[in-house]
């Protein structure tokens, strides 16, 4: 499955004060992959996330990305390469409706200024027409849920699991080569998640999106990852199929915790 | 909601009886009334108002500022919020006690003070507790005829203000709007006297109603009463059924009907200042400047939510720029350009200004923002006034004879066409206030235009998405430094605009035109008038600028002046409390400040969307009202 390498992270460290919130950790997506990052909380897991996307600075190492250098960037330059995310806790722009959100999340594909909207030009209103278009197509992923009426109704109308899918939908609409997902599935039910987890696998074959992902939920990361890469305390303890992760004496510890000498033996 | 009078709904319960009150409230009710009749009679306004003549020789607006009182707590303390599900009285005796009372203890506390006045001398602390003071209180007779006549009258209006709850939804219409017609009448006689002069017929009609000297003859008040009454009996009706008969139409032939407004509402700005007197027109360029401060300021803080109390600083910049452009005697450079070419080195002034100014402040968010901007508005007037840059501002003694604009914008000639433009044969410069107030209109028309297009573009778009998250926005691929930028010089440049037409209408320039009270007065206006909304911000200008005054303009009543900064802070903590949206609304701001009704709303609508079946987990805790 692995083409091209686009995502290459060496030995990436970020300390906040004394804490190591990340350490050493190398890192790489290839095109076309599905990879979850895993790990127990507090693992350093957003924090890596905030990295990609240029939301923290790294204290040192380096973050490529086509072989470029994303380190400096500020965070729309980072979406503008390719790189698009969503939130662990969902951040929609709750006042601008369901059809504004995935607009302005084309605001770095598209580039009528000042001028441009005032003189009602003709390529200001192909813009427009052009990004309502492909804003209400990234919707129709998700079937009927978020079209229709819906489109002018604010974000705020949603219910949770579609505040979750308009996320998705937003990340979509910036036109990336690579989405981050933290905790796409969280908080919903059986059900959604099933559905969710289809839809995450259909990024990838549908729309040609490379997926890396943040997941609680060990069916999802079972049912898509083709690689699985586990944190803890900021560190790589172990990266490889879901099997050999999930067989690994380290990670068990590490969400399990290590067993009493003692009584072990 | 319940706040009306409403015509009763069959499942009322029976009325409760007139003395099961709720006497606690009641009692604080009429002391806040107490208290405020006192204060407000302490600052000066009743008896500074006082020579402003409501209805000769009844009324005046000084007792006015006092009677509203009464009525208005009344009518408030009546008011019971009415929840789904609980049980709603029939309104009736209870509703006039509880008015009653409430006026009376007003009526208490004020009498009190009467005999204070007469018996005490406070005039230490309190300049306005004087010998006038009393004499207005008590109508120039004894202090038992004061304490009579007040308690009496406060009593009154309260026991009037219950009786609105009573009456059904029709009555109360009819008193406000024969109360609103009678005392908008007299506070707009200037206005009418300007408007009706020359007119047929209609001057004499006006000399019946208003007296000689000021305010309305008994006569002219009935007729004017008369007439109010018939308007929301009979034209009120017509007046909806001409609305429907609009919307329908407007539905129907959307781009027709719209270009027959535009139309209709230019031909009337192109009209409306030819038939206006040099004070009202005088009185629109200020209303105008403010809408097209308000406007910049709209973009600014209502768009891109960037809290800018140091807006007067472009404003400044606009002016001193087409002063010293302009102006023959300005003490630096003096190119005494023409106002419409200066115009031109204005916007690219503003943009400089807006760059210079937001650069170092964009990064900052929130309060930090806010009190940075509020430093450099005042830096700018300092550095203005200072000696410094006396030598190119003229310092405090500020710049002279700037000419005002030439409408008559012909007489040049194409350099290399040699095309010469026809010049009319009119004389249309100077500082006249009815051309004047055609440049404004130009320029608020430009306002207006550039608010409108841009809120519906990529660029408002990424404004209102800084706004309502600016680490999202940017993380969505928004450059944020940019978009704030952006609004920052947009917002700049149409308060340039409004600072280069007040230069050279005034004619002259002097930094103290440019303190801080201007920022704060128009961030006034567009909280008041609504702010992220158009009409709004103009309705605001209207009201604040046009009927109390602006910063350093007269409005039409002149009379508040004195008082202008104490309504401005009541009337904002009111509206900051009762209808923090402002006048007229932007939909997505009056949602966003009541977000658990307007919720509350579309789920009883139906309108929020639930998940599947199967997960009323997940939602049911976050949307079934409470």
């Amino acid at each position: 499955m692995s083409g091209e390498r686009l995502l290459d992270i060496k030995s990436l460290s970020v300390t906040f004060g004394g804490l190591n919130a990340l350490h050493d950790l190398d890192f790489h997506v290839d095109k076309g992959e599905i990879v979850s990052v895993i790990g127990p909380n507090g693992a350093g897991k957003t924090t890596f996330f905030n990295m990609i996307s240029g939301m923290v600075t790294p204290t040192s190492g380096d973050i490529v990305y086509r072989g470029d250098s994303l380190l400096g960037l500020d965070p729309n330059q980072v979406t503008a390469r390719g790189i698009a995310r969503t939130f662990q806790n969902v951040r929609l722009f709750a006042n601008m409706t369901i059809l504004e959100n995935v607009m302005v999340a084309q605001h770095c594909r598209t580039k009528v200024g000042v001028f441009g909207s005032l003189l009602n030009t003709r390529s200001f209103r192909r813009e427009e027409e052009e990004i309502r278009e492909y804003g209400k197509e990234v919707l129709g992923f998700f079937g009927s849920r978020l079209v229709g009426y819906r489109l002018d109704q604010t974000a705020s109308v949603l219910s949770y699991a579609n505040r979750r899918r308009l996320e998705i939908a937003r990340a979509m609409a910036t036109k990336p080569e690579i989405i981050l997902l933290d905790e796409p599935v969280a908080g919903m039910n059986p059900k959604e998640t099933e559905e969710l987890t289809g839809l995450i696998g259909k990024l990838r074959s549908e729309w040609g999106f490379t997926i890396v992902m943040i997941e609680h939920d060990m069916k999802v990361v079972r049912d898509v990852s083709d690689r699985v890469v586990v944190l803890d305390h900021g560190e790589t303890i172990a990266q490889g199929s879901y099997e050999t992760v999930s067989n690994d004496p380290g990670v068990i510890e590490a969400y399990l915790g290590r067993p009493i000498e003692g009584n072990a033996s | 909601m319940s706040d009306t009078a409403m015509s009763a709904p069959a499942d009322l319960a029976p009325a409760r009886a007139p003395l099961d009150q709720d006497w606690r409230k009641v009692v604080n009710y009429g002391l806040v009334l107490g208290l405020a009749l006192v204060f407000i009679s302490l600052t000066g306004m009743p008896d500074g108002l006082n020579s402003r003549v409501i209805v000769e020789p009844w009324l005046s607006m000084g007792y006015l500022s006092l009677m509203w009182l009464p009525f208005a707590i009344g009518f408030a303390v009546t008011h019971e919020q009415v929840l789904e599900g609980m049980v709603q009285h029939k309104r009736g005796a209870r509703e006039l006690v509880a008015g009653a009372v409430v006026g009376l203890i007003g009526g208490l506390c004020l009498s009190l003070l009467v005999y204070l006045l007469d018996t005490r001398d406070l005039s230490d602390p309190l300049v306005n507790w004087n010998q006038p003071l009393l004499d207005f209180l008590t109508r120039d007779g004894s202090v038992g005829e004061g304490v009579l006549l007040w308690v009496g009258v406060s009593t009154a209006l309260g026991l009037f203000g219950g009786l609105m709850r009573i009456v059904p939804a029709l009555g109360s219409r009819l008193v406000r709007a024969v109360i609103l017609t009678v005392v908008g009448a007299a506070a707009m006689e200037a206005l009418i006297d300007d408007l009706s002069e020359g007119v047929w017929k209609l001057e004499g009609v006006v000399e019946w109603l208003y007296h000689p000297r000021e305010g309305l003859e008994p006569a002219g008040a009935i007729a004017l009463a008369i007439a109010a009454a018939f308007v929301v009996l009979w034209l009120g009706r017509q007046l909806k059924k001409g609305g429907a008969v609009y919307n329908l139409a407007r539905e129907a032939q959307p781009l027709a009907v719209n270009a027959v407004s535009v139309v209709a509402v230019a031909a009337a700005a192109i009209l409306l200042p030819i038939f206006l007197g040099r004070l009202t027109n005088d009185l629109l360029v200020n209303v105008g400047l403010f809408v097209l401060l308000a406007l910049g300021l709209n973009i600014v803080v209502g768009l891109a939510g960037i809290l800018d109390l140091g807006y007067v600083a472009f404003y400044a910049v606009g002016g001193y720029s087409v002063a010293i452009l302009t102006s023959p005697t300005s003490p630096g450079i003096s190119p005494t350009l023409p106002f419409w070419l200066a115009i031109f080195i204005v916007v690219g002034m503003a943009t400089l200004a807006g760059l210079f100014i937001g650069a170092p402040v964009i990064r900052m968010r929130g309060d930090y923002l806010a009190i940075v901007t509020l430093g450099f508005g005042e830096i700018i007037r300092l550095t203005v006034r200072s000696d410094w840059a006396s030598g190119l501002t003229g310092g405090a003694q500020g710049m002279l004879s700037i000419p005002g604009p030439d409408l008559n914008i012909g007489g040049w000639t194409l350099p290399l066409v040699g095309w010469t433009m026809p010049k009319l044969e009119v004389d249309l410069m100077g500082t006249n206030p009815q051309h004047i107030l055609y440049v404004v209109m130009f320029f608020v028309a430009i306002a207006i235009y550039v608010s409108w297009r841009l809120e519906n573009s990529r660029i408002g778009r990424a404004w209102m998405a800084v706004r309502e998250d600016e680490s999202v926005a940017e993380a969505m691929g928004i450059n944020t430094v940019t978009a704030k930028l952006q609004a920052f010089v947009v917002g700049a440049i149409l308060a340039s605009f409004a600072g280069a037409v007040f230069a050279a209408k005034v004619g002259s320039i002097f930094e103290s035109s440019f303190k801080i009270l201007v920022s704060i007065v128009i961030l006034v206006i567009v909280i008041v008038g609504g702010m992220g909304r158009i009409a709004g911000v103009v309705a605001g200008a209207f009201v604040l600028v046009g009927i109390l005054g602006g910063p350093n303009q007269p409005g039409l009543m002149a009379e508040f002046s004195e008082y202008k900064l104490l309504i401005y802070g009541a009337l904002l903590v009111w509206m900051m409390l009762k209808r923090p949206e402002g006048l007229i609304p932007n939909v997505r701001r009056s949602r966003e400040l009541h977000q658990e009704e307007f919720l509350q709303d579309a789920w009883l609508r139906g309108e929020v969307d639930r998940d599947e079946a199967g997960s009323e987990a997940t939602t049911d805790e976050g949307w079934a009202p409470a």
